[in-house]
């Protein structure tokens, strides 16, 4: 989130789309109905289904899945066409004015630099117009016809009305009267929050989506605003941590990366991600890579980290592929290329899509190693659960390895919230059995590894040799190590560029201001500094006071970066420093520094009349309108169809094959012959979970299985006509990968759509039950699912797919 | 004659119509009941804060158990409710959250290291230290004959893509990190958590 839960409450108007808080963050759309109650707050939600979260909605708009580019499209469209966005926010804090390369251009749905071969794209032309010294040229009018401003306008003049009702199947006036509430929070004094989930990540174009909505966002001036921003309300409990720690194959902490290939020098390497303003004096936070990246370093591997070695440069591995995401590693393994796997807390037998290429993946490895405090049906691969899971034992090799693990009430730690929340709890009791820690049973297997590159030696053995391992009981690194060690310390002392010493050796560092580049310190994850400083561990801090009443309660726990609630806050405030409105304010100059009710987004004293950028971490210092390098589709939104849609073309572009789809995705040759087609299968279906159940854990729970204790899927009343299906028989669900067997839930919250001329019926599956636990057995939901992702991510496009529905 | 009259019966005597408390002007008067002496049941309870392990709400939770931890005593954790200081969760749990106890508790939970052979068709039980030393032996035949050094094109990579991995998103920010430093110093490649789908 770039906002948190509780400053919900300050929105005036919520947008729920690609996301059901009511039922999967339950308690956190409290927030929402705070809103509703005490700040005259709206809630309106867009989805394929009239969800829980509809059902206390102010209004509820209806839409084919994997259409909302084209919904929120429509709306930047309205909002430019009808002058209704904040004209001086987006001159001043977005690249609107920037001027764009001549040769940039867009043609029957692709960009210009598209290789069709490759199905990538060159992006050389979507860059701007430089002068000599490398700046962006600029036209305060937002006059140039290639000013990224009138670019965008042209790019979404597409976008009507007519045509998005046609693709999202909408009601027209539905669209517009849900455009006209978004458009009212260009004022000002009013704000708009996103609150989105998977149902925005979960299709081949689930970036773009979301750049959408933030684009829509920066038109309307609610970024960095209370009640603002977009905000991903994160699916479990340590996701954001895990993601800000980087546990991504082409990540390292704190949004570093890990160099590709053919970056095979570290001056290169820094240089590449060190980006200088682009925009004379703006702040550019990324300059300082090379100060995060050697703390790390420093962290990682001690002293055998120097300047004489680049830093073990060559110790890290690199990106020989673009991405070794999941798709790509079970495709491997699929292939057979994998030997060994380890499976930390994640089950991807019953989580990734196209169970049956899973299975057959798992059975070709040599060994799996499952790491999990419950039974899993990874773990079961093997075993013949019957009709739900149909292998022969005999005929699967694959060694497979149960460890025990401690759950949370039984360990001390951290975990983020979608609010970037640290938050540390203690361990209540103890495990079961002879059930480890995780990090006991990872050092376990490490220290033993150690030993035998010690004794054996073997492939390129020094980073396994040197890895820092600085923990008394090196067998069990404590939590409260490790916590000390990704906030980072000195190791000599550090001074600032005045030579006045700022941080002892041997200290814990206050924030990453203090990072140095030349090895005097060491941080695990950069913009975890602050964490745990001298004054001791800031993440147990249980002070819940709110001084200003603006529910930004800075005295609990400690939220990254720096303990800021509100990311981009100096956008809170005019360029000159004053607030937009008093009611939205939250850090404004005092005529000395910035100050507020959260901690200023900003160098502290930078002064309005320097008028650098509230968005610091972009070369221009402004939101980007215009994603130049950054996204592998296209600087802008397009709507494109998910891979398997149930109509002939995409309506945007029927004359145009290869912009059917994504072009810019990358689909395995087996699982593009995979795909079903719609005549064979004609509904659309989505994938969600619900409030009662939690994955596949809570399978395991008695009162969740009494709660929810079958497997069902949900049907609307005119499929279920067609069908000669009652509320309550048994159905099955087929797609060409599989199928399910499920209780039919007839429901009105199902409305079939008009979409191009054709009438599309939209099936819901949850997708809990498997064939473990306390609830009745069932087939797994990804029996059904298409192995094919995100251009950007490779998040698998689990929200949109086809189906066929028989009655049983 | 002395009436003698139970809770119950004293409570229904009240709901058939007369008022009770003029019943007790008239000198009906209930035994003293059982459970009024019981105490609550968290009585004593140790009390450790937490936080919900399913969603990215992170409600405050408050775990009640038993036990002191003293050596030949067993800890048992009996009650988990929602923290009424938390200012996002106030107190609340929603469904997933309020069966906290029965996923702590839960027969599946895991209590030993097993393997399962290829071919076979059981677990079998095995020490940690069996558990270690053999996974260890996999990885690292495997690393040794599958690392690479350098690519087709000669560049160094020094990268191992033949065992992968998969962490968690409901692991602890000290675990994940732990993970984390482990597999790139390992020079594992392919490696990611739930954030990736």
């Amino acid at each position: 989130m770039t906002n948190h839960w509780v400053d919900i409450r300050n929105a005036d108007l919520i947008i729920g789309m690609g996301g059901n808080p009511a039922e999967a963050h339950p308690v956190g759309f409290r927030w929402v109905m705070e809103a509703r109650e005490h700040n005259d707050a709206r809630l309106v939600v867009v989805d394929p289904r009239f969800t829980r979260t509809a059902a206390v909605a102010d209004y509820f708009a209806e839409i084919r899945t994997g259409t909302d580019i084209a919904f929120l499209g429509g709306l930047i469209h309205y909002l430019i066409e009808s002058g209704r966005f904040q004209r001086d926010y987006v001159l001043a804090y977005t690249d609107a004015s920037l001027i764009v390369r001549e040769e940039f251009g867009f043609e029957d749905g692709l960009f210009t630099g598209y290789d069709a071969d490759s199905g990538e794209y060159e992006m050389e032309s979507w860059q701007y117009e430089y002068d000599d010294e490398g700046h962006a040229l600029r036209d305060e009018t937002l006059e140039h016809p290639r000013c990224v401003f009138q670019l965008m306008r042209q790019h979404f003049s597409r976008y009507t009305l007519d045509v998005v009702s046609s693709v999202c199947g909408t009601p027209r006036d539905k669209i517009q009267h849900v455009w006209d509430m978004a458009a009212e929070t260009a004022a000002p004094d009013k704000t708009m929050t996103f609150l989105y989930a998977l149902g925005w990540t979960q299709h081949s174009i689930g970036s773009q989506i979301i750049r959408t909505a933030a684009m829509v966002q920066l038109l309307l001036g609610n970024m960095g605003m209370r009640g603002g921003g977009v905000n991903a309300l994160r699916g479990h409990s340590n996701i954001q941590g895990l993601t800000d720690l980087g546990l991504l194959s082409d990540q390292l902490p704190g949004y570093l990366t890990l160099p590709d290939a053919d970056e095979q020098e570290y001056e290169d390497f820094i240089l590449e991600r060190a980006r200088p303003p682009l925009v004379p004096g703006e702040v550019s936070y990324w300059r300082y890579y090379e100060r995060f990246h050697v703390s790390l370093m420093k962290a990682w591997y001690g002293d055998a980290a120097s300047e004489d070695n680049d830093w073990c440069y060559d110790w890290l591995p690199k990106m020989g592929e673009d991405l070794y995401d999941i798709l790509h590693t079970f495709e491997r393994m699929h292939q057979g290329e994998i030997t060994g796997y380890l499976c930390q807390g994640f089950n991807p037998l019953a989580a990734f899509p196209h169970k049956a290429k899973v299975t057959e993946a798992l059975s070709r490895l040599k060994f799996l190693v499952v790491i999990d405090p419950l039974r899993t049906e990874t773990a079961e691969f093997w075993m013949n659960h019957g009709e739900y899971h149909d292998v022969d034992p005999a005929a699967i090799d694959t060694e497979v390895f149960r460890l025990p693990t401690t759950a949370f009430a039984e360990e001390d730690g951290t975990i983020v919230n979608s609010s970037r929340w640290l938050q540390w709890f203690w361990q209540a009791g103890p495990p079961p059995g002879e059930a480890k820690p995780d990090t006991a049973i990872l050092a376990g297997i490490f220290l033993r590894l150690q030993r035998l590159y010690q004794e054996e030696g073997g492939a390129f053995p020094d980073p396994i040799l040197n890895l820092h391992w600085p923990y008394r009981r090196p067998e069990e690194p404590t939590p409260e190590e490790l916590a000390r060690e990704y906030n980072g310390w000195a190791l000599e002392d550090v001074f600032d560029e005045n030579r006045n010493l700022v941080v002892r050796a041997g200290e814990q560092l206050e924030d990453f201001g203090f990072l140095r580049a030349d090895g005097s310190t060491a941080c695990g994850c950069w913009i975890f500094a602050g964490c745990w400083t001298e004054a001791g561990n800031q993440m147990i801090r249980r002070d819940n006071s709110d001084p200003y009443g603006t529910g930004q309660t800075l005295g609990w726990a400690w939220s990254w970066p720096g303990n800021r609630r509100i990311l981009y806050n100096r956008a809170s405030a005019r360029p000159d420093g004053t607030p937009w409105a008093a009611t939205k304010a939250v850090v404004w100059w005092d005529g000395e520094r910035w100050v507020g009710n959260d901690v200023p987004d900003f160098p502290e004293d930078s002064t309005p009349g320097m008028t650098q950028g509230p968005f610091l971490m972009n070369q221009t210092g402004r939101g980007q309108l215009f994603a130049r390098d950054r996204m592998n589709e296209g600087p802008f939104p397009e709507h494109y169809e998910p891979f398997e849609t149930p109509i002939a073309s995409n309506p945007l572009h029927p004359d145009s094959p290869l912009a059917k789809n994504n072009p810019a995705a990358r689909v395995f040759p087996q699982d593009r012959e995979n795909f079903g087609t719609f005549e064979e299968f004609p509904h659309a279906a989505t994938s969600y979970r619900l409030t009662e159940h939690f994955h596949y854990w809570t399978m395991h729970n008695r009162l969740n299985a009494i709660t929810q204790p079958e497997k069902f899927v949900e049907i609307g009343e005119a499929l279920a006509r067609e069908l000669g299906i009652e509320k309550g028989d048994r159905v099955r669900v087929s797609s060409k990968r599989g199928h399910i067997d499920a209780v039919a839930v007839v429901t009105k919250r199902i409305r079939s759509l008009q979409v191009a001329g054709h009438t599309v019926h939209q099936v819901g599956i949850p997708l809990h039950w498997g064939f473990l636990g306390e609830t009745r057995k069932a087939h797994l939901t990804n029996t059904l699912t298409p192995s094919v992702g995100d251009a950007n991510t490779q998040t698998p496009e689990y929200k949109s797919f086809l189906v066929r529905v028989d009655k049983l | 004659m002395t009436l003698r009259v139970s809770r119950r019966q004293f409570f229904k005597l009240g709901a058939a119509g007369m008022a009770t408390s003029s019943m007790a002007m008239m000198g009906f008067a209930p035994e003293p009941a059982v459970a009024s002496i019981r105490h609550f049941k968290l009585t004593g309870a140790k009390i450790t804060r937490s936080n919900c392990t399913y969603c990215s709400v992170g409600c405050g939770v408050l775990i009640y158990a038993r036990g002191d931890a003293a050596i030949n005593n067993v800890d048992d954790i009996y009650h988990v409710e929602g923290d009424p200081d938390h200012p996002v969760s106030r107190g609340s749990l929603c469904p997933k959250g309020a069966g906290l106890l029965d996923y702590i508790r839960s027969d599946s939970r895991l209590r030993y290291p097993q393997v399962r052979e290829a071919g076979s068709n059981q677990w079998q039980r095995i020490s940690w230290d069996e558990a270690f030393t053999r996974i260890a032996r996999h990885m690292k035949d495997d690393r040794d004959a599958n690392f690479v050094t350098q690519d087709d094109e000669g560049n160094t990579v020094n990268h191992w893509t033949t065992t992968g991995m998969l962490a968690a998103s409901a692991s602890t920010n000290e675990t994940a990190y732990c993970t984390h430093k482990i597999a790139r110093g390992l020079g594992m490649v392919a490696f990611d958590n739930q954030a990736r789908v």
